[in-house]
């Protein structure tokens, strides 16, 4: 069994279809979703862990992407510039799983986990310095 | 004992022995207090945080023909106009015009007087917007133009008050989210928030202002400034520890310097949400080890260094001076305290790893025969306290 994070980008037409309903049934994957905009006539998007065997995501993928669904495994929906980072840790209490976190409390630098993060945005309202974004 | 030529000459020949006041504290553990003061010349201090009483005047030049520019907005955000033709002072707390401030609760706050000066060192460009009433000399009655720092005669730091000696810690006793300078603090003591760089802050390493006085030379965000006065605030008497370490505010300095040599990573615009903009700043400030004394102080460790903790939800805002606890920043950075029988997390609106970085940075420029110390010109005020504001009744 494996996780993945991944994006889905629906096409103005598709969101009609139960798409994570076949995810589920037919692939036996586990959908935890974080983020999701499926509105009619408009770009759509879904972020979700998936978890199964290596071959049910494959083939789950595989009929998304029949459906004129984009995946992308690559991006995250919520990025730490750290650049634009100061470290002050003021996200930090805000974070409520710890993917923003302090490394190394001698130093006190700050670290960000993406495979823990669950797009709640709270770090975006509470960074000071704009150093978290989201790509929606 | 070694005076300020003596140290001055040891920096020129490049032969300066300089820790930051991290290091200092096992260094002196493992040599010794006389032998450390022998040897060491500088302990650099360092802090990062928003420093909200920040500003800058501008110079933009004089255009042709000539105008006395009684309002000026730089990118929407206003300076202050009533000084010379074409001179301005922005400050770091200005909004944009047009913000919505509070009116739609928490506001954002994305953008005003402190993003500005952080566009204005990153070298950015920015938009001159001036009115005017005109006049037989200064004819011209409106200006509207681009610039970038390069484009100004002068771009001058002057901040009435920096580094402040200790802080508060804040909480939230309430049953609300409340949104402060602080940051977000949850209800029900949920969370806490501190600002200080604790161990290695400038004047909690010379508690007394021994070596930092008006005169001293600072490391303002890269830039070699000053301290012109003492900042507002400064209110030395107060309850302090064993090692004369106060545990509240305290000592606060006012600095200034030229942003055209400031870096821009350390000139950072702040938005907190429902509370307002500020200025992030770094400042590095160098001590001179004159004496033993001297180097005691900046042995100071963060488990020696307490932070009042206060309710900003009723404790704060109505100055009903309670203080619910006293915590070591030792306590604090570990991410977690035990406050009234609870356990509350905590974290920073300064960053401990950016004062590192510039006690590093501070003690290679002293090191290379870069920065010298100044001996300060007069000593900060001692005994002073904090006066409140009188709400008298009636018209004069």
């Amino acid at each position: 069994m494996s996780t993945r994070r991944l994006l889905l980008y629906f096409p103005k037409s598709e969101t009609e279809k139960p798409i994570v309903y076949h995810l589920v049934k037919d692939y036996d994957l586990v959908i935890n979703i974080f983020r999701a905009k499926v509105t009619p006539e408009e770009y759509g998007y879904l972020v979700l862990d998936v978890t199964g065997s290596e071959q049910n995501i494959a083939r789950g993928m595989e009929f998304v992407r029949t459906l004129n669904v984009q995946v992308d495994e690559a991006q995250k929906g919520v990025r730490w510039d750290q650049e634009r980072c100061t470290m002050c840790t003021n996200c930090i209490p805000h974070c409520p799983t710890k993917a923003l976190h302090v490394a190394d409390r001698a130093t006190m630098e700050v670290a960000f986990a993406s495979q823990l993060c669950v797009e709640c945005l709270s770090c975006l309202e509470n960074c000071p310095y704009g150093a978290c974004s989201s790509i929606f | 004992m070694k005076s300020y030529e003596q140290i001055n000459a040891k920096i020129e020949s490049g032969k300066a022995v300089v820790l930051t006041a991290e290091e200092i504290i096992d260094y002196v553990e493992r040599k010794g207090l006389e032998e450390a003061a022998r040897e060491v010349d500088v302990v650099t201090t360092a802090t990062f945080g928003p420093m909200c009483s920040s500003g800058c005047f501008l110079n933009f030049g004089h255009s042709r023909p000539r105008m006395r520019i009684t309002q000026t907005w730089i990118d929407g955000v206003a300076a202050y106009s009533g000084v010379a033709a074409v001179d301005a002072y922005l400050g770091a707390t200005e909004l944009r015009q047009g913000d919505p401030a509070n009116t739609y609760y928490p506001g954002e706050f994305r953008f005003g007087g402190g993003h500005v000066m952080e566009k204005l060192v990153a070298g950015q460009q920015l938009e001159l917007h001036g009115l005017s009433y005109g006049t037989d000399d200064y004819p011209r009655r409106e200006v509207r133009t681009t610039f970038t720092i390069k484009d100004l005669n002068q771009a001058i730091m002057v901040n009435p008050r920096n580094c402040y000696q200790n802080y508060n810690a804040a909480v939230n006793g309430s049953e609300r989210p409340i949104y402060t300078y602080l940051g977000c603090l949850k209800p029900k003591m949920a969370n806490l928030s501190y600002c200080s760089a604790g161990q290695l802050s400038p004047l909690l390493n010379d508690p007394l202002y021994e070596t930092i006085g008006i005169g001293t030379k600072v490391w303002l965000a890269g830039a070699q400034g000053h301290v012109y006065a003492e900042g507002t605030q400064h209110a030395p008497s107060c309850e302090r520890g064993p090692n004369d370490v106060p545990t509240e505010g305290a000592g606060t300095l006012a600095l200034t310097a030229d942003m055209k040599r400031m870096r821009p990573e350390f000139v950072r615009g702040t938005s907190l949400r429902g509370y307002g903009v500020s200025l992030a700043l770094g400042v590095g400030i160098p001590i001179p080890i004159l004496n033993p004394q001297v180097l005691k102080r900046t042995t100071v460790r963060d488990r020696d260094i307490l932070a009042p903790v206060i309710d900003y939800s009723s404790d704060y805002p109505n100055r009903t001076g309670k203080v619910l606890a006293r915590l070591s920043y030792e306590e604090l950075k570990r991410g977690e305290v035990s406050l009234l029988g609870k356990t509350v997390e905590t974290s920073a609106m300064s960053s401990y790893a950016k004062a590192r970085e510039i006690a590093a940075l501070l003690a290679d420029e002293i090191r290379r025969g870069e920065f010298l110390m100044a001996r300060p010109l007069a000593p900060l005020p001692a005994k002073q306290a904090f006066q409140g504001l009188k709400i008298r009744e009636g018209r004069p």
